[in-house]
């Protein structure tokens, strides 16, 4: 376990931000350029990961539980969030053959 | 020290690849192997129930449940929608101009102190079990509650109309 906790010795907290941000960016850029609607999925939970990464950093950095329970709490909600979604895409892949999102428009008034 | 370096690499490489991947299935595999890089993360920040809860709930459930949906729904790279070039271009722009805006703010902040596990073993089970189940009872019972839901709604949705059968 020492030897575990040593190898992270000496990065700055800095670089954990900034990967988190990457990420992140990554993620945004994964919901703007993709059409299909389970690859938008999948960037929100890549920024949902990148998110809880940043949350763990800080809680070892700090000392503090906190932020591991809350990163706790996040897996669990990203659970219900997929489960939910998953079962909207293939009711709407039922009705229209197709999970592309420039279709979905019928909330357009 | 460098260890974290390559796995951070490898993380970037990986969920980069995720949102390029012309094949739905593939960015499905991609995303897998960007969270098994998150899961080495979390052990090196000592952070053992998180890893394996990483392990179990994303790699394991999630990821199962999304590629289980593509393959029922028959998606791969013929049926990916197409979109025009300036499209993507404008996406990437944007993505490029917020991660600059972050990392400006992050330099701007200028905490640069080295990590230092203050507390090792914060992370392990028998700490994080104490810390839910005192200070965090409330949330996590009104999370078993979102679950149901979550599960109830799931299934409504999922159950073919009666009228139109």
């Amino acid at each position: 376990m020492e030897t575990v906790t040593q190898t992270i010795q000496g990065v700055p907290l800095n670089h954990y931000i900034l990967l988190s941000a990457i990420i992140f960016s990554i993620g945004v850029m994964g919901v703007l350029i993709r059409r299909n609607a389970i690859v938008i999925f999948m960037s929100v939970e890549l920024m949902l990961n990148a998110v809880n990464l940043l949350l763990t950093a800080f809680s070892a950095y700090w000392g503090d539980a906190s932020g591991q329970v809350f990163v706790f709490f996040i897996m669990a909600l990203a659970a219900a969030e997929v489960a939910v979604g998953l079962a909207i895409i293939v009711m709407i892949y039922r009705n229209t053959n197709s999970t592309d999102v420039n279709v979905l428009n019928r909330l357009k008034w | 020290m460098s260890l974290f370096y390559l796995i951070a690499f490898l993380s970037v490489f990986f969920s980069l690849l995720v949102i390029f991947s012309k094949n739905p299935v593939y960015s499905v595999l991609y995303l897998i192997i960007t969270f098994f890089t998150f899961t080495i993360h979390y052990v090196l920040l000592n952070a053992q129930f998180l890893a394996i809860v990483n392990f179990i709930v994303y790699m394991g459930a999630i990821m199962v449940l999304f590629l289980f949906v593509l393959m029922l729904l028959n998606l791969n790279k013929e049926s990916e929608p197409m979109k025009s070039n300036l499209i993507k271009i404008a996406g990437v722009v944007a993505g490029m101009c917020l991660l600059v805006t972050l990392a400006g703010s992050v330099k701007l902040l200028n905490i640069s102190d080295p990590l230092v596990l203050k507390n090792p073993d914060i992370g392990l089970v028998q700490n994080l079990g104490k810390v839910l189940f005192k200070e965090f009872l409330l949330p996590f019972e009104v999370s078993s509650l979102l679950l149901l839901a979550a599960m109830v709604g799931a299934v409504l949705l999922a159950k073919k109309d009666p009228k139109k059968v």
